[in-house]
């Protein structure tokens, strides 16, 4: 069977060329002027940035033997080669990933029962005054903006060295991005049940809780545990300010050049956010479903 | 007037034993498991040494303060402030474009639709995976080990930590894109590089795109504080100013931050749409 491409006639041809290679050119033209706009954007960074390929190539061997120096003892030996010395600190170091990780866990529901306080004066249909869902979101937005170890910072001179800065400063910024993304759910929510409460009398508070809740809880419990998994990998930093947990620790390490500690402590890091990261995934998975996990 | 028959309440329990006879132990679940929850935050309360007195002392120095932030002001050193303000903003937009631009290759590696063996992925991820669990602020730590103090720590620290999270999103959106086009390009006799090329680059720079833009809106913020550690930008004129307890400087310095990041999420929102289109934008 044969088929027959049919070719137009070449006068009709070279007006649709024509047109094609205009509409091609015109997108290449837009496309470099980007690019160049880009291009531009980033030299004046690089200036402001103090990038210098000099030093960068002539202290990039460092990076690597870096690590090659943190997989090395004291002694000379491989560190996989004696666990025992490698490790000398982990009674130490666990019990501070555990307050890394109590820190996180007090943060997180702190700051989720303030957010879940606020999130309904915030949400667009359910916000009692306009002023008042203003206000709210303004502050929400404070909250998340200031980064949390700012909060910190600040936090470990107002209440003293030590995990309660790290637990406010984790609770407050939880606040500001639980809050959000909590009336950002109440926002999608079907209207209807709230109506039919409200059609019978009942106060705000009680249409919030019987025909909002319901269709939010899921929502809210899966934000919440991914929030809190973000929260023990800022937990793990907080030390570096000197609001507790195995920041510390690790910022000490870097600093004296005790190689081998380097690397026991970003092993243990790593594998406890690794842990974390798999059952708050698993959580989430086993309590709503795979089309809650987004 | 009809009347609603009476609730025959009998047969409805028995009509429906799963609502009215749920057994115990599932009625129980819920406030067990709150209890538990709660039950950890009162023991991490006590263990993280929480009590009222510290924290009603704490909250009156905060009050004070919050009392000596105002009004905000500058002091003399506005100009130094604005060096460092776009210092950040540099440290920001370098680190994530290197990061996107080492990213990319590294995604198709990670892809299931283009590299199908589960052998070669699995490392990759992995990678990929413990990268983004170290945070940035400990990479932060570590370039400065090498290249010294100064912003360009921070862009390499930037670069690094990004480079782990896009990895994964970039070969996320790889194995989200539409396999048609992939087929018709190989149908035409195209390669595999063809392939990537004009069947799979297509669909995704979009959606790349718009995910770069995303970070260098949420590296601004980062790119604030990795100057604690010492790796420039703003955030190391903030760390120094909260140590001297110039507090009229340091609520100076969070309102440019806030103000800085407010303008980066407004022309970046504004980037998005044109070049994704208004319905895309999650």
């Amino acid at each position: 069977m044969t088929v027959a491409v049919p070719i137009l006639p070449s006068q009709q041809l070279a007006a649709l060329n024509d047109a094609y290679r205009k509409a091609v050119a015109r997108k290449r033209i837009r496309v470099t002027v980007a690019a160049a706009a880009f291009s531009a954007a980033l030299v004046v960074a690089a200036i402001g940035a103090e990038v210098d390929l000099r030093t960068f190539v002539t202290k990039i061997g460092n990076f690597v033997s870096y690590f090659d120096r943190i997989a090395t003892l004291e002694g000379g030996a491989r560190v996989w080669s004696d666990i025992g010395e490698w490790f000398w600190g982990w009674r130490k170091w666990l019990s501070l990933l555990g307050e890394t990780i109590l820190i996180s866990y007090v943060g997180t529901l702190a700051g989720a029962i303030l957010g879940f306080a606020l999130n309904f004066l915030a949400a667009e249909n359910t916000a009692p005054a306009p002023w008042l869902r203003f206000a709210v979101k303004r502050l929400m937005e404070f909250c998340r903006t200031v980064p949390d170890i700012v909060f910190a910072l600040i936090f470990v001179i107002a209440f003293g060295l030590g995990p309660m800065a790290g637990v406010l400063a984790i609770a407050i910024h939880s606040i500001g991005a639980l809050g959000k993304q909590y009336s950002e759910i109440v926002e999608n929510i079907d209207m209807k049940p709230v109506e039919g409460v409200r059609s019978t009398g009942a106060s705000w508070i009680s249409c919030m809780r019987f025909a909002v809740l319901p269709q939010v809880v899921a929502g809210f419990a899966s934000y919440t545990l991914l929030r809190f998994e973000i929260n023990v990998r800022g937990a793990s930093v907080m030390g570096f300010v000197g609001a507790g947990g195995i920041g510390q620790e690790l910022v000490v390490a870097v600093r004296k050049f005790y190689y081998s500690d380097v690397s026991a402590i970003l092993l243990m890091i790593v594998l406890t956010v690794f842990v974390i990261d798999i059952g708050t995934g698993w959580a989430r998975g086993r309590l709503f479903g795979k089309d809650a996990r987004t | 007037m009809t009347q609603l028959p009476a609730p025959n309440s009998e047969g409805l329990r028995a009509r429906y034993p799963e609502v009215f006879n749920r057994p115990l132990s599932a009625r129980l679940a819920t406030p067990a498991m709150m209890l538990g929850a709660f039950g950890i935050f009162v023991f991490g309360l006590v263990d993280l040494d929480f009590s009222p007195a510290r924290f009603l002392s704490g909250l009156r120095q905060l009050g004070w303060i919050t009392m000596m932030m105002i009004p905000p002001d500058p002091g003399s050193s506005l100009p130094a402030y604005l060096v460092a303000l776009g210092e950040t903003l540099s440290i920001a937009l370098l680190g994530t474009t290197l990061a996107a631009v080492f990213a990319l290759p590294v995604s198709l590696l990670a892809a299931k639709n283009i590299v199908p063996s589960n052998i070669f992925r699995f490392p990759v991820r992995r990678f990929l995976d413990s990268i983004r669990g170290v945070d940035t602020l400990i990479w932060a730590l570590v370039w400065i080990n090498v290249v010294g103090l100064g912003p360009f720590a921070g862009v390499l620290a930037i670069a690094v930590s990004d480079f782990g999270a896009f990895g994964k999103l970039f070969s996320e959106a790889i194995e989200a894109a539409d396999k048609k086009q992939v087929e018709g390009i190989r149908a035409s006799g195209g390669n595999a590089l063809h392939e990537i090329r004009f069947g799979l680059m297509p669909q995704v720079l979009p959606v790349i795109a718009g995910q770069v833009l995303y970070f260098i809106e949420s590296n601004t913020r980062s790119a604030t504080i990795i100057g604690i550690v010492g790796a420039g930008g703003i955030g190391l004129q903030l760390a120094e100013q909260i140590r001297v307890l110039e507090w009229q400087k340091v609520s100076f310095l969070i309102l440019m931050i806030l103000v800085a990041v407010a303008a980066i999420d407004w022309i970046s929102s504004k980037l998005r749409f044109a070049i994704i289109g208004r319905r895309a934008v999650v």
